[in-house]
């Protein structure tokens, strides 16, 4: 299979070496070790393992067999076909990390480029090569303004409006150690960014909210970014990366980092993964940001070239005292990012926007309509995402809408027991008025059978 | 700067406004107006066709070397093929398209693929709990530190805070331990490429959190005290951590459970035929003894139900004392279904056969080019060895060199300068993949380039030669710093 | 190999330079020249820091590596060089002179007599190359 040597060739190979048998290869193994009985099944050829992989894929029901109104930070988005196509390329995808540039340039150039939309997108000067995930991305802001402060400013304010897990990924990574993390009113995700302020101190590095925010609520941040600036400390935003084609950027309302799960961008839900972590800041900080960063630079024979920069920042030079663990980044995740922004260009990005932003309010405007149900956040603008004040409890609401073939929004009781029948909704250009009008009149039916 | 020429333009350059590659319906309901505090005023992408996009990076792909184009005997990072029909199986709609946060009754498929993983990553490193959620190596061992950590702390044992790693790990080891603030010692290698065994248990005492050891070490040897190390500090009350990264020498052979090991993380990028993507995803699980079983982080996936008709039923369940979540949802799955695919093609006999074909390609390697290159720690390796790129009768010769040389014969150079205490390091791993004739045709190579080395060291200085770049001036891109294209001192 | 001493600096293992003259600080030929081409400089104290002797109190990195600077001895600081970020160059061009990195008060002078003179370092250069 994946093994191509013959039986003669492997006792070639082992004659010249000097041993007898593939056991002597081990002989440095403790005996008492060696060839542990493994209990796997036997081998499978490659059309029995389709089947077998078929057949567990056949198990689940997809976005493409219900109509989907779940987002909660993963999107059901129209990824064009060469997208894929550029991914399946086995010189980008069968190769590793470009510490050789003469033989990575495909590679080098991609990410240049991949750093320069991410620039472009959130209104930043520089990016990295990205991160694993939006989760991890938000760590890595926590852990980049405590560095920027050389560990001054221990604390960390977070909005309760973050992305729960993305909550949860901090607590994991800090709370047992010296950095503060602090998160106001945390479990009231319903909080406003003017609450943060309470918070933020002159040993604070970082405030980090959500744009939009988990409840889907955009707000204006230019007074926050003023106020958290007054206070000496930086302004992290977690942005949806689609939204940024009809929505101010970070970088102009004062931003000091941005980061951002990437999976709208060209990239399937999977499950949840792998995504792209997006991260980009202000130039001056540049050295305190984890991850690879290309820089251009020129090859010996005049040709302008890209080579990986900063790298003293990095583990392998630094270890113990490194910016950041982080070693490879997701390349092949931004390298789809980078092709859908391609084909997207300027128009498509701003087209496929205003189609989320539209059919969203579209859907909001409709439901909001219902008896019993109304929008918890009626005067605050949205992206593609917004809450849902429902009648009954949302689980038992998902579970009728799945008889109408629906996949329902986000129980956000789930995570905060306050938003008990609190439904976010998703929209994207996916969703046609057909499939929203069919929700309206869903949701209708089931409030009103239970009110019967 | 005016004489540097472009040989691929950026997407930037190929830009002509109005263009654009793809077109979405028409909105099929009435538009909305956005606030005008919150509108965006420009959108500075560039604009292109779909036959734009798609030459441009089929142009920048053939600049690329891959493993699907020629040998990638890149040391400690495992750089065998990768089977095309886990490309395939990763696609299949039933797991491309399925919403992470999707009722657990509608995704029993992808939740028994997960399952299935663990159970067969727990077998193969006899291990008693694993999570699939960390996404990468360097981010399973900062889990694994975390763990750890909270093993001691749930005991009321606050006092460690110290981390011992060897001279010859990973510089990711280091820095995740102290990425958790942990403090974190040095151990010195031995003359055989073992940790100093008598240096190790000085610093084993009761501040100690555990050891990080990889087994096979950088050097691809094996550890021949491994049970007087997990004695050591097992005795101080520490815990031993496995970097798995090495794990393609041990497939079936030996099992880090049996040996001992309280946490591994594993690299499915590596040992599962998993592609490293041009760096990333990967995935990095980590498994665990049954002591810390409760700490790993989740959810994770368990049987939550069975009944003789239907079956298991399988849901995602957060262990009792967990670290927490260390990423968001339940891990890369596209890597977790390409890895799950190529343990069901091998099974335990094919697995084990990959290990023992890893080790007798490395040791081949070795034995042919001993007489050529300096070997310093030169016994029977596992998977890899490292091979000193210096002669004293080159002076001018450096490892850089012998790399960029190795280029123009079609193959990708080797780990350079690692691990540090190696002068010189040329770091090489063939993986189980590689033919003989490949590996024949890689120590011709090498000798030719010996004898270069003496007889015309300028062709070795120059190098590379065919590969379409030469070498890239790193000090010019850290002094001036172009990180985008928005960098440049003039736009358009 | 042989590396530029200046005969009025005392020198730390850690290839450090003091100028007991004035208590500028910064490092020294045979540092430069194992890190390579410098691409940038760090201070990472501000003027008024008291420092203790073996603080950090800059950073410099090349393209291979990085290199923590520490105080050679306990002071104040009076003075940081703030041109070295941006002609990081000079630390290999001019590590003496123009690469000075902070300038110290010095606590307490006695200090200096733990450290080397030019041609203990020199000695010290030529043993690790051996």
């Amino acid at each position: 299979m994946y093994t191509p040597h013959t039986p003669d060739e492997r006792r070639a190979m082992l004659a010249a070496i000097g041993v007898e048998r593939m056991e002597d290869l081990f002989a440095d193994v403790p005996a008492k070790y060696r060839y542990p009985d493994l209990k796997l099944p036997p081998p499978m050829s490659e059309m029995e393992v389709t089947a077998e992989m078929q057949s567990l894929a056949d198990a689940n029901l997809t976005v493409q067999d219900f109509i989907s109104f779940l987002g909660a930070g993963a999107y059901y988005h129209y990824v064009p076909a060469a997208v894929d196509h550029i991914l399946r390329r086995g010189e980008f995808y069968t190769a590793y990390t470009p510490y050789q540039p003469e033989v990575s340039q495909g590679t080098l150039h991609a990410i240049f480029e991949f750093q320069s939309l991410v620039c472009a997108l959130t209104g930043m000067e520089v990016a990295n090569a990205s991160l694993y995930d939006g989760a991890t991305a938000v760590a890595e802001a926590v852990n980049m303004a405590y560095h920027v402060f050389r560990g001054k400013r221990p604390k960390a304010v977070l909005s309760p409006a973050l992305h729960p897990q993305y909550l949860a990924t901090v607590h994991t990574y800090y709370d047992a150690s010296d950095r503060e993390i602090v998160v106001p009113h945390e479990g009231d995700p319903t909080a406003t960014p003017d609450a943060l302020l309470d918070a933020v101190d002159d040993r604070t590095s970082l405030v980090m909210v959500q744009y939009p925010d988990f409840l889907g609520r955009v707000y204006d941040l230019s007074d926050l970014a003023e106020a958290v600036h007054a206070r000496g400390a930086l302004l992290g935003v977690a942005v949806n990366p689609l939204a940024l084609g009809l929505l101010k950027p970070p970088g102009d309302f004062g931003a000091d980092i941005v980061t951002a799960e990437g999976q709208p961008l060209g990239i399937p839900l999977s499950y949840g993964g792998p995504y792209l972590g997006l991260f980009a800041t202000r130039k001056k900080y540049v050295r305190k940001m984890a991850g690879r960063i290309v820089g251009e630079s020129v090859d010996t024979r005049g040709q302008r070239a890209y080579v990986l920069t900063l790298t003293a920042r990095e583990q392998h030079i630094r270890r113990a005292r490194a910016t950041s663990n982080i070693c490879t980044n997701n390349a092949l995740m931004a390298l789809a990012a980078t092709v859908y922004l391609g084909l997207l260009g300027k128009d498509g990005l701003q087209q496929v926007a205003a189609l989320n932003y539209h059919k969203a309010h579209y859907a909001a405007q409709r439901l909001a309509g219902l008896e019993g149900y109304e929008l918890a956040f009626p005067e605050v603008p949205f992206f593609n995402e917004f809450t849902l004040k429902t009648p009954l409890p949302v689980a038992e609401i998902n579970r009728r809408l799945l008889d109408y073939g629906i996949l329902g929004g986000y129980d956000l009781s789930q995570d905060f027991p306050s938003l008990d029948r609190h439904m976010l909704i998703a929209v994207t250009e996916m969703n046609s008025k057909d499939e929203i009008d069919l929700l309206a009149t869903a949701l209708e039916a089931i409030a009103r059978e239970a009110a019967a | 700067m005016s004489e540097t020429t472009i040989r691929e333009p950026l997407l930037v350059e190929l830009s002509s406004p109005g263009r654009r590659g793809v077109r979405f319906p028409e909105a099929d309901v009435p538009a909305a107006a956005v606030p005008e505090a919150l509108r965006r005023t420009s959108l500075p992408l560039p604009e292109l066709s779909e036959v734009d996009v798609v030459r441009h990076y089929t142009r920048l792909s053939h600049f690329n070397h891959a493993v699907d184009i020629d040998f990638y005997p890149l040391g400690s990072c495992t750089m065998k093929y990768n089977p095309k029909v886990n490309e395939d199986m990763a696609r299949l709609p039933g797991f491309a398209h399925i919403h992470p946060l999707q009722p657990e009754e509608t995704v029993q498929g992808a939740l028994a693929v997960m399952y299935y993983l663990q159970e067969y990553l727990k077998e193969i490193v006899g291990m008693a709990g694993v999570s699939l959620q960390p996404a990468a190596g360097a981010h399973g061992e900062l889990t694994g530190v975390l763990i750890m950590r909270a093993y001691h702390r749930s005991r009321g044992d606050t006092k460690r805070n110290k981390i011992l790693v060897p001279d010859s790990a990973h510089g990711t080891n280091p820095a995740s331990s102290a990425m958790s603030g942990m403090r974190v010692v040095e151990i010195p290698s031995d003359d055989r490429g073992n940790i100093d065994l008598a240096k190790l248990k000085a610093e084993c005492d009761d501040t100690l959190v555990g050891l990080m050891i990889t087994n096979p070490n950088t050097l691809g040897l094996f550890e021949e005290h491994i049970e007087e190390v997990v004695q050591a500090v097992h005795d101080a009350g520490g815990l031993v951590y496995g970097d798995g990264a090495n794990l393609n020498a041990l497939l079936g052979i030996a099992r880090f459970g049996d040996m001992g090991f309280d946490v591994v993380h594993l690299n499915l990028h590596k040992t599962f035929s998993t592609p490293h993507g041009g760096g990333g995803p990967g995935s990095g699980p980590v498994a665990v003894a049954q002591h810390l079983v409760d700490f790993l982080p989740g959810p994770i996936v368990e049987v939550v139900d069975e009944d003789e008709e239907n079956g298991p039923t399988y849901g995602l369940v957060m262990p009792r004392h967990s670290i927490g979540r260390v990423k968001a949802f339940y891990g890369h799955f596209g890597v977790m279904v390409r890895a799950l695919t190529y343990i069901l093609s091998l099974g335990g006999e094919g697995l084990r056969q990959v290990a023992e074909d890893a080790v007798l390609n490395a040791n081949y390697l070795r034995v042919q080019l001993q007489d050529t290159y300096h070997i310093p720690y030169n016994r029977l390796c596992k998977h890899e060895f490292v091979a000193e790129g210096r002669w004293e009768d080159a002076p001018g010769v450096r490892a850089l060199d012998i790399s960029k040389r190795l280029m123009d014969f079609g193959f990708h150079p080797p780990t350079n300068y690692f691990p540090l205490i190696v002068h010189e390091a040329l770091m090489i791993e063939p993986t189980e993949t590689e033919s003989k004739r490949t590996l024949d045709a890689f120590v011709a190579a090498m000798k030719q380039i010996a004898r270069e080395a003496r007889e015309n060291p300028e062709v070795l200085h120059e190098a590379p030669h065919t590969t379409p770049f030469g070498r890239v001036d790193e000090v010019k891109a850290a002094r001036e710093l172009v990180l985008t294209w928005f960098d440049w001192p003039q736009q358009g | 190999m042989s590396w530029k001493v200046a005969p009025h600096l005392k020198y730390t293992k850690n290839d450090e330079w003091i100028n007991p003259e004035d208590g500028t600080v910064g490092i020294t030929d045979y540092a430069q020249a194992q890190l390579s081409d410098v691409v940038y400089v760090e201070i990472t104290v501000s003027e008024g820091d008291e420092v203790q002797q073996g603080d950090i109190v800059a950073t410099v990195e090349s393209v291979k590596a990085a290199a923590d600077v520490y105080a050679p001895v306990s002071g104040t600081v009076v003075a940081i060089n703030e041109d070295l970020a941006d002609t990081p160059e000079v630390v290999n061009s001019d590590p003496y002179g123009e690469a000075w990195m902070v300038r110290l008060q010095i606590a307490d002078p006695a200090e200096l007599d733990g450290l080397m003179d030019a041609d203990a370092y020199q000695k010290y250069c030529e043993e690790r190359e051996a």
